[in-house]
């Protein structure tokens, strides 16, 4: 029958367009209602939230920051992550099971525990790091972390780098090793090999986890409010305070229409560019 | 396969030591017997375990994460079989842009998926209420679902469903004792990874929840705020031994990458 995968589907379509696409429809247009110290939310149809956000330096600061920090922490998880999947990759067999369910696991363990842990390691100026880096000699004064934009950076890529991983992973299995074993054979020595034949075929991967880690740094919420604190805004720190401290719910909703706004267009854009790329090798 | 260098090793040692630390002096500060923060410290103590039991505010935000979880994923699984079957098995017009809404939440910031389930229930007087975070969480976890039902839905044998018709099954029959035992797999662990994610939510929640309807993601993240304590370590604590305990039987049941990949570690 024609109309059995729309019957199927109907009861989570229902769902989806009764509390997905209304209240983001209803955000939206709250982002142009007014508001005022004394009298609420207005709905009348105005660009002052929009105007504010696009004008007033503080929002620019703001978004620069959140742009900033989600962008070091992508090239980091990649720098650091994308060896980490290959030597996983060249484990033997109940190593390699181990190691992925140890560095993959935290993904799966409470965001607010982990940034905890960060917060603990940091501490002050007594904290762990610091003592540990003083005692080796690599700093004389210890570093700040807490209520940084290091210490968010540091904290965010280590509660995204299983995604990283776990990316650049899935293109490793694609990976034929004949190919390698061919440019050994022809007198190619282990760094051109990992140059010429595996990075390439990997880099697929690389970028699509740069994407997810991009897309989840600029929007992550638990680990900025913890170790940023209350005057290190990111947007959705922003959007938090306007929504539960100010009450100015009409300007937190255009910040976060922003912020969706602005990500869907580096998503949607980085995904076209990337597949454009590598149409040819994977086409 | 080409071994490891020992460059490969230690850089392996030191990877290892930065994903596991955090969660580690999580746990250790957690057996601390000191009123303040202490580590390292060489005694140990269960005093902050017990402690939990003084603030009932924890154990009740506990019980109603677990019962959220369960709830929520149930709802999302059950919403999840049709829709799995359907795109899974039909092709028809529109099946892309159906699977891109109900995978959406994924790529939607969940601030603003919290903002919008504030307005929205504030509106029809939901706000603050246990339904009200029901609903928004079966919402973000039924792409979890959706993916392991639909992983299952695509690799069932369609033979067996056809034999089970020229054997005189009737259609009720070949859903109820054949189709649905087959994606039975799918969709345990889609609702053990829904739970999970569900369980661990504090972002889109902390903008729904009132103070009597917290989530312990939610709970702790407000006292994290205010002060950080050996307290809210040891609370941490046994959050990540039940999420460690869930990964363990999930990663035997199912398999880890699996679940997470879409492939196992060793072949099919």
């Amino acid at each position: 029958m024609k109309s059995t995968p729309y019957l199927l589907s109907l009861p989570a379509l229902l769902l989806f367009g009764a509390i997905v696409v209304i209240p983001l429809v209803m955000t939206v247009l709250l982002s142009f209602h007014d508001w005022g110290q004394y009298k609420g939310i207005e709905p009348v149809f105005i660009l002052k939230n929009w105007h504010e956000v696009f004008t007033d330096s503080y929002f620019l600061e703001m978004f620069g920051r959140t742009f900033r920090i989600a962008f070091f922490v992508t090239l980091f998880a990649a720098l650091l992550g994308a060896p980490e999947a290959y030597i996983l990759n060249r484990m033997k067999s109940p190593w390699r099971g181990l190691f992925l369910l140890v560095i993959l696991g935290p993904l799966l363990i409470s965001v607010v525990a982990r940034t905890l842990g960060w917060a603990l390691l940091f501490g002050g100026n007594s904290g762990l790091i610091n003592k540990a880096l003083t005692s080796m000699g690599l700093i004389s004064a210890p570093l700040p972390f807490m209520f940084t934009e290091t210490g968010v950076i540091v904290a965010l890529t280590h509660v995204l780098m299983p995604y990283m991983v776990l990316a650049v992973w899935a293109a490793l299995q694609r990976l034929d090793p004949q190919v390698e074993n061919a440019a050994v054979a022809l007198g190619a020595g282990p760094f051109t090999v990992l140059r010429r034949i595996v990075l390439p075929q990997v880099m697929p991967g690389i970028l699509s986890g740069a994407i997810i880690v991009f897309a989840l740094a600029a929007s992550a919420f638990a680990t900025p409010a913890i170790i940023g604190g209350r005057r290190l805004k990111v947007a959705s720190t922003l959007a938090y305070d306007e929504f539960l401290n100010t009450l100015n719910w009409p300007l937190g909703a255009a910040v976060a229409v922003l912020l969706l706004v602005a990500l869907v267009a580096i998503v949607v854009g980085a995904s076209r560019l990337v597949e454009r790329r590598y149409a040819q090798v994977f086409g | 396969m080409s071994k490891n260098g020992p460059i490969a090793l230690v850089y392996h040692t030191l990877f290892v030591t930065f994903m596991l630390a955090p969660i580690l002096v999580v746990c250790f500060v957690a057996f601390t017997p000191e009123g303040y923060l202490s580590f390292p410290t060489d005694r140990w103590s269960l005093r902050w375990f017990y402690a939990i039991g003084r603030y009932p505010e924890f154990i009740s935000a506990f019980w109603r994460s677990l019962w959220l979880g369960a709830l929520s994923s149930a709802i999302a699984v059950a919403f999840s079989v049709p829709a799995a079957l359907a795109i899974g098995r039909h092709r028809f017009r529109g099946r892309d842009a159906m699977t891109a809404l109900f995978m959406s939440p994924l790529m939607i910031p969940h601030v603003v998926l919290g903002i919008a389930f504030l307005r929205f229930f504030t509106e029809l007087g939901l706000g603050g209420t246990f339904v009200g975070l029901v609903l928004a969480h079966i919402v973000i976890v039924l792409p979890f679902a959706l993916r392991l039902t639909l992983a299952s839905a695509v690799g069932l044998d369609r033979s067996i469903e056809h034999a089970a018709i020229s054997l005189g099954a009737s259609d009720g029959t070949v859903l109820r004792r054949i189709t649905l035992p087959l994606v039975l797999p799918g969709l345990v662990s889609g609702w053990a990874l829904a739970f999970i994610n569900s369980f661990d939510e504090v972002t889109m929640t902390v903008f729904i929840a009132a103070p009597g309807t917290e989530t312990l993601p939610v709970r702790m993240f407000l006292y994290i705020q205010d002060n950080i304590d050996p307290l809210v370590t040891s609370v941490s604590a046994v959050v990540i031994a039940v999420t460690v305990a869930a990964l363990i039987v999930l990663d035997r049941a199912y398999g880890l990458e699996r679940l997470l990949v879409g492939r196992s570690v060793d072949g099919r």
